[in-house]
């Protein structure tokens, strides 16, 4: 070996160790930045870590990153591209309302996705020919390729559906046949993995084929998301969210890439869990989601006797302004209405007069568990008001008045009552333990859960009917000329 | 049977990573409160982002006109995931701040 190949030897070893070394730091980063994320107090500087961590992966990329000694090369096309996506995104990430942070959540997760399909697409004509000389097709890194197309396609179709759903530019299509269709596509999709594997000669003979796979990939997406109902959409972006992260440790494992890798995983196996835990609050099991069994049947017939009773806005206003304890029950109404900001000055109205006022919050209030947390917390309400259903309940026959305002299923006492009710079981703001209920509703229609709700017949239930902001603009006024 | 356990034997490191990254994760969030369920969501969502990575090194590799305007599309979809999750993830953790008792 003569000296200038020792010499190149050694600067390629120094950048190659410093890549790497930016990549363990990453990767930790990642970890404590999740770790840090699910704790109240230290969530934020969580979030910034993890960030520090992207940044760190991202300029160690594209300084010291080599593919068979030839140094990343378009730095101002990277440049421009990441400029672009920068500004983008961040206008976007600033300029949405709160109650549009489902959607929002779904539309990056798609970009994410659609990220790794197109890396998929791109290095499946360039597998090394070396390797396919050694093993024809049957390797990891045609796997990890064909497998990364397909589940960052899946997430990337199914988070844009989700998009249009949640933002209600798209209905449910609940069709029989499409569980069917899914069925045969899924079997479909993984049967051509192995048959490319196993048939495939070389990667041209075989990319006609892989074209094919990422449009029916799309499709399946699609139809994937399609029939499954609006309640259920923040486990499905939760789902999605951890394919986009399998996809991209497809990704790492193609580029023994170890950020990407530990990064991906890591968001798979977290999102995961995360799905498992949010089913687990609405008291329902995966596939039953997926399956969408919900709302999809009769709902289940249990009688509903009594008969609704109406409550003036001035009867309202007095019944409040001389109780000691409200507690407010807000729900996804609320936050549609966009009425949080009013919410918090009923709260404050009424705190004047020395009536102690408390939010119950139930695990999946809003559209996505922890949602209505962020849209009060966004209209200003302190967050020790803020009660988590386990800790108010034993406190609910002390409450004067409960107000519900814009929730259904959270205080349905079906769910403890009614063994045929599809929410039996899942667990609820015992409304009716109040001394008196209001039930602030649009009118008398059915919650997404599509079941009678037997707390608007109960005979402590007087029903405040309006849309969630107007009434409550009202009832405003009615307390301050008392 | 042969070739699995050598496919097996030939990404070893890479699986190793694999499995111990799903406990970790795993153990990392079971504790989360649902309170978070949303901005972990949204900060997860971010740490996928990382594809950004192998979207820089198709770029960076890139030669004919067609995988450049795939590989631009990639890296600008790839930081959109990025910039788009932390940046929202904050503003909501912004949000939770605990406010100054009056």
């Amino acid at each position: 070996m003569d000296k200038f190949t020792i010499q190149k030897m050694m600067e390629f070893t120094l950048g190659d160790s410093v890549l790497e070394i930016s990549y363990i730091i990453a990767s930790v980063l990642f970890i404590m930045g999740l770790k840090m994320l699910s704790h109240p107090d230290s969530a934020r500087r969580g979030n910034l870590l993890a960030a520090f961590g992207m940044g760190l992966a991202i300029v160690a990329t594209m300084a010291f990153h080599t593919k068979d000694g030839e140094p990343i090369g378009n730095h101002l096309l990277i440049l421009v591209a990441i400029a672009i996506g920068t500004v983008v995104g961040w206008l976007i990430a600033v300029k949405v309302k709160m109650t549009a942070m489902p959607q929002l959540v779904s539309l990056f997760n798609g970009m994410g996705g659609a990220a790794a399909a197109l890396i998929s697409l791109m290095e499946f004509p360039h597998i090394e020919a070396s390797l396919v000389e050694r093993t024809g097709l049957v390797n990891g890194h045609v796997l990890a390729i064909l497998l990364g197309l397909l589940i960052g396609s899946v997430s990337f179709a199914g988070s844009m559906v989700a998009f249009l759903k949640l933002d209600s530019r798209l209905g449910d299509v609940k069709a029989p046949w499409i569980r069917y269709v899914n069925l045969v596509l899924l079997v479909g999709l993984l049967l051509s993995v192995a048959g490319i594997m196993i048939f495939g000669q070389n990667p041209e003979a075989a990319s006609g084929f892989v074209y094919l796979m990422f449009a029916v990939a799309l499709i399946y997406g699609v139809l994937f998301v399609m029939p499954i109902g609006g309640a259920d959409m923040p486990v499905v972006i939760s789902l999605l969210n951890s394919f986009t992260g399998v996809a991209a440790a497809m990704g790492g494992f193609l580029y023994n890439n170890q950020a990407m890798l530990t990064g991906g995983i890591l968001v798979g196996s977290a999102g995961t869990i995360l799905t498992i835990l949010m089913c687990n609050a609405m008291n329902r099991s995966l596939v039953n989601v997926i399956v969408g069994a919900f709302g999809g049947q009769a709902a289940g017939g249990s009688d509903v006797g009594g008969s609704i009773k109406e409550i003036s806005l001035s009867d309202s206003a007095v019944l409040l302004s001389y109780s000691q304890k409200v507690v407010i029950v807000p729900g996804y109404g609320l936050a549609v209405a966009q009425a949080q900001h009013l919410c918090h000055d009923l709260d404050k109205i009424l705190e004047d007069k020395g009536v102690e006022v408390r939010y119950a919050i139930h695990p999946v209030a809003g559209r996505m568990p922890g949602h209505m947390n962020v849209l009060l917390a966004e209209a200003d309400v302190s967050y020790d008001k803020l009660i988590e259903m386990d800790d108010i309940n034993p406190d609910l026959p002390n409450t004067d008045v409960l107000i519900v305002i814009g929730a259904n299923d959270v205080v349905n006492p079906a769910a403890e009552d009614d063994p045929s009710s599809p929410i039996y079981g899942m667990p609820i703001i015992k409304a009716r333990d109040a001394k008196n209920v209001i039930v602030m509703k649009r009118g008398m229609g059915k919650g997404y859960a599509a079941i009678e709700n037997n707390l608007f017949f109960a005979d402590r239930t007087r029903m405040l009917f309006g849309d969630a902001k107007e009434t409550l603009q009202k009832l405003l006024a009615e307390i301050k000329s008392l | 049977m042969e070739n699995i356990l050598s496919f097996v034997y030939e990404y070893r490191e890479a699986i190793f990573i694999v499995i111990l990254s799903v406990f970790l994760g795993i153990e990392v969030i079971s504790h989360v409160p649902a309170v978070l369920h949303t901005p972990l969501m949204s900060g997860a969502n971010a740490i996928h982002g990382v594809v950004i990575i192998g979207a820089i090194i198709v770029m960076g590799h890139a030669h004919t006109p067609g995988s450049l305007i795939l590989g631009f599309l990639a890296v600008v979809l790839g930081t959109l995931n990025v910039v788009g999750g932390f940046v929202v993830t904050d503003r909501m953790l912004h949000m939770f701040k605990k406010k100054p008792k009056k």
